[in-house]
């Protein structure tokens, strides 16, 4: 079975740069780039949601 | 699959005010997932609170909300509660609006068991007031108003539910996101007073007068010192120290003032 890759959205507006997301992705697939957080490593998701499910902000959105 | 959290958030309303890192935001999350899960009617809904960070939280939610003055919101919870008995109520609130302002409405709503919900984010400090002491800051911690470290024990918020009677008692942390909502929907189908105590971090007040260099360090700290309940009784008193216990920590059934006054009023007719 074919893996369909991760799409993770990042609403800039609401991230107000805690770093909970980079810090929990147990694969590191997110950065901090300035204030805010982006995506460093998209094939490295295994959709495991913690980012989505910790960030305080609404920010992030996997699917 | 994403969660949609956006169906239960007041349109333009995010971003919410809280600090970078402030774990409201994640406590907000789980209340949402529980409410999601219950499948509870936004019309049928009331969401009450107080004042303090914590209490901005209604604000932000997009059902029946009210926003009371400091302490009082398990006053007014109990009005809305007694004139729509149909209703499902969660109070929210700060540790400080909870047990130190609105401590008298807190011990009593327990005492009555009126079936409400109350939501505590206990994060040891009065965060949005300048960073005072609350009774729930640790003994020697540091505050705005405590300098050289706070000589008050600090309240374990859920022995105070218990003791005041309230028939479900719980408590997660900010950390332990997925059980979160758990509790909250436990809670919320409690018939009865239940509290849910929701060990919390607040970087701005806290973190940096206690000598926490991030964010990361006081979420791991949460991570640190949670206990499940059930985990803690194979461990002996010497490993249990300085841990909190987390999970569902009290659960009875007892008549609850609802029913009991909706008896009260049919005996007066007769």
């Amino acid at each position: 079975m074919e893996k369909t890759p991760a799409n993770i959205e990042i609403i800039e507006k609401y991230c107000k740069g805690c770093h909970i997301c980079v810090e929990f992705c147990p694969t590191k697939v997110l950065e901090m780039k300035g204030f805010v957080a982006s995506v460093k490593n998209l094939e490295a998701c295994i959709k495991c949601m913690q980012c989505e499910l910790r960030c305080p902000d609404f920010a992030i959105k996997v699917s | 699959m994403s969660f949609d959290y956006d169906k239960y958030i007041r349109p333009g309303k995010l971003p919410h005010i809280w600090c970078p890192g402030c774990g409201h935001g994640i406590v907000m999350k789980g209340l949402i997932r529980a409410i999601d899960t219950l499948g509870l009617q936004k019309n049928n809904t009331a969401i009450v609170s107080g004042i303090g960070c914590a209490s901005r939280l209604p604000g932000y939610m997009d059902f029946c909300t009210l926003h009371t003055a400091h302490g009082r919101a398990a006053a007014f919870a109990t009005g809305v509660k007694m004139a729509k008995p149909e209703m499902n109520v969660i109070l929210v609130g700060g540790d400080g609006d909870g047990t130190a302002i609105g401590g008298n409405h807190f011990i009593h709503a327990c005492r009555r068991n009126i079936d409400m919900t109350y939501i505590i984010m206990n994060n040891n400090i009065y965060g949005m007031t300048g960073g005072q002491f609350s009774p729930c800051t640790p003994t020697g911690a540091k505050a705005s108003t405590t300098v050289y470290g706070n000589p008050d024990p600090a309240f374990d918020v859920a022995k105070l539910a218990i003791g005041a009677g309230a028939t479900f008692v719980a408590r997660g942390t900010a950390y332990h996101a997925t059980q979160i909502d758990k509790l909250i929907a436990e809670a919320i189908q409690h018939k009865g007073f239940s509290v849910v105590e929701i060990l919390d971090d607040c970087p701005t007040t806290y973190g940096r007068r206690n000598k926490f260099k991030s964010v990361i360090e006081m979420m791991n700290r949460l991570k640190d010192v949670a206990v499940p309940v059930k985990a803690a009784e194979k461990m002996t008193a010497e490993q249990l120290e300085g841990k909190i216990l987390t999970g569902v920590l009290y659960k009875e059934e007892r008549p609850n003032y609802t029913d009991e006054y909706a008896k009260v009023i049919e005996r007066a007719k007769k």
